[in-house]
């Protein structure tokens, strides 16, 4: 039997942040972009209430992660408009190819 | 609550029960368009003089929000901005086709959300004021649902604002373990003992590059140029002014341990390297320019570059110098931004160089005033934009910093060239395009309040420094 502690939730976090970092970064499917943002911001989550639970600092951390989650979900609901009116006007949704602002 | 605190947060009341308000009628009545601006106009002006009554008196509500002093000096500045801005809409929203009541309404959350950053006293209220202000600006970037350029400036403001944003978040989860709270005060006091740790300085670290993505400051601008030109262009003066504004005033306060605590300087490398990088970069590849959106837009990471010296020297001048140079920079882009938007036709054109041949003839005070914003961008000495540059650069000297007020010095030579170059194309060539200007009454008010203002703290410069200088105390 493994004893889980601190460590652990922080490289998993880690990782989590590394994946969406990443997915972010290589992705071209503005959704799956999307995707990679919100692993980032659930791995802040995961911090917020892994330091809320070893570090004996009250609640703070769980409520922060509440926020977080809001928060997030208030953007995907804008980034998931935003994208739908990229699909209406060019057709896709490949963000290297929407480029025609640059001269 | 005793009652000088409720007049504190007056301004903050008064804003979110008029978005209430507005969304109201904005779902009952057909009115709402004639009525919004008007109706946000009353309310920015009530609440950048209600800022301005609070400035000499400071407190907190419950540890979490600064009210007076500091952040009262920059509600007042986001209120006078946000009123210029929704001026230099009306017309504009109308031409551009995005002539909806949601439009004052998202303008108004945004304005809310930097009231929030300014006076956050926690890294709760922080991200908090960071994601009202952001998420308005995604949706008003792109307004106008039916345009490729609006559509992509949306998308990539999205994209590259979010990225910021779990960066940030990040960056704050690694303090609050580190730290055990999110307490600002607490932790600018207790500095010196959480620099050892390691996840402390990593935290710290996340977190300035957050926010350096949305000062706009150079390997962080990718997003800038495309955004900038993309965006409505009433939009672009507000995210490029006040917005730019909001994030500096988080970035003012997490660099205070140096200003007051006498701690180690350890972000000068950092944002030494920033200053450097911005202001030189960002004025050369603004000459290749033609679109002026565009350049004003590597203009302002010049800007944000200039602000940056300030933030690495680190000292009292300094950082009175970056508030003085923020509310001059406002007023002169969004009055840039203001003339832009009456020149705009309604497909987006009229917004590079040529449409600006030959203004001189075809309206002569609008292109005064063009050249007024463009020599105080310059740094021209008595407009607002020079004095905004000498504090700085002063505060970096006092601080030993020459070579970074040389590099500021050398930049602000560079870009002479290309903010002179649209008062030639004003005044020294013919019409290339013939088009007609239709001004508008309140478009010709926000331009003209720009240009008083530039020219008030440029005469007066001591007027805004001694008011910053008593709320920095």
């Amino acid at each position: 039997m493994i004893h889980v502690s601190l460590t652990h939730y922080l490289v998993v976090s880690a990782f989590l942040f590394s994946f969406g970092l990443y997915g972010v970064v290589t992705r071209k499917n503005a959704v799956m972009v999307l995707m990679g943002i919100e692993l980032i911001l659930n791995s802040a989550n995961i911090n917020f209430v892994a330091f809320s639970k070893f570090g004996n600092y009250g609640l703070n951390g769980q409520i922060m992660a509440l926020f977080v989650i809001i928060l997030a979900a208030a953007e995907a609901a804008i980034a998931l408009a935003i994208v739908l009116n990229i699909y209406k006007t060019f057709a896709h949704v490949d963000v290297d190819k929407i480029n025609n602002l640059k001269e | 609550m005793n009652q000088s605190t409720f007049l504190q947060i007056l301004p903050f009341i008064i804003l979110s029960a008029g978005i209430v308000v507005a969304i109201l009628v904005e779902i009952f009545t057909t009115k709402g368009k004639a009525l919004l601006p008007a109706f946000f106009s009353v309310l920015f002006l009530a609440n950048s003089l209600l800022s301005l009554a609070q400035i000499n008196v400071s407190s907190n509500l419950y540890q979490m929000l600064a009210l007076g002093g500091k952040a009262a000096f920059f509600n007042f500045i986001f209120s006078i901005g946000a009123l210029i801005a929704v001026m230099s809409s009306v017309n504009y929203v109308k031409k551009y086709g995005a002539n909806f009541g949601e439009y004052y309404i998202l303008l108004a959350s945004s304005v809310l959300g930097m009231m929030l950053m300014a006076g956050a006293l926690d890294l709760f209220v922080v991200f908090l004021g960071l994601e009202v202000m952001s998420i308005n600006f995604y949706i008003l970037a792109g307004i106008n649902r039916k345009k490729k350029t609006a559509n992509e400036a949306s998308l990539k403001y999205f994209l590259l604002g979010a990225f910021a944003t779990g960066f940030v978040v990040y960056g704050i989860g690694l303090i609050y373990g580190s730290a055990g709270n999110t307490n600002l005060n607490f932790i600018i006091n207790n500095f010196t003992r959480l620099l050892k740790m390691p996840l402390f300085v990593i935290g710290l670290g996340l977190f300035f590059v957050g926010f350096s993505f949305k000062i706009a400051a150079f390997p962080f601008h990718m997003w800038v140029p495309d955004v900038y030109q993309g965006a409505a262009t009433s939009v672009t003066g507000l995210m490029s002014t006040i917005g730019k504004a909001a994030a500096f005033s988080v970035l003012i306060f997490a660099i205070s341990p140096v200003t007051f605590n006498g701690a180690e300087h350890i972000f000068r490398p950092y944002f030494a390297t920033l200053a450097i990088l911005s202001t030189l970069y960002a004025s050369i590849v603004a000459i290749a320019q033609t679109n002026l959106k565009r350049m004003l837009a590597y203009s302002s990471i010049v800007h944000a570059g200039y602000m940056s010296i300030g933030l690495a020297a680190g000292n009292v001048y300094s950082v009175a110098g970056i508030i003085f140079y923020l509310a001059a920079y406002t007023f002169m882009n969004l009055g840039a931004f203001g003339v832009i938007a009456i020149v705009e036709d309604e497909n987006d054109g009229k917004t590079d160089l040529k449409a600006f041949a030959g203004l001189h003839k075809k309206n002569p005070m609008l292109a005064g005033f063009m050249a007024l914003f463009m020599f105080a961008l310059a740094g021209i000495p008595p407009l607002a934009g020079f004095f905004g540059k000498y504090y700085v650069f002063v505060g970096a000297i006092k601080q030993n910093l020459l070579y970074l007020a040389l590099v500021g010095i050398t930049a602000s030579l560079i870009s002479v060239y290309f903010y002179l170059r649209v008062v030639v194309y004003m005044y020294f060539k013919d019409e290339e395009e013939d088009f007609e200007i239709k001004t508008d009454y309140p478009g010709m008010f926000a331009v003209l309040v720009s240009g008083i203002f530039v020219l008030i703290f440029g005469v007066f410069p001591s007027i805004l420094m001694k008011l910053i200088t008593s709320v920095l105390r």
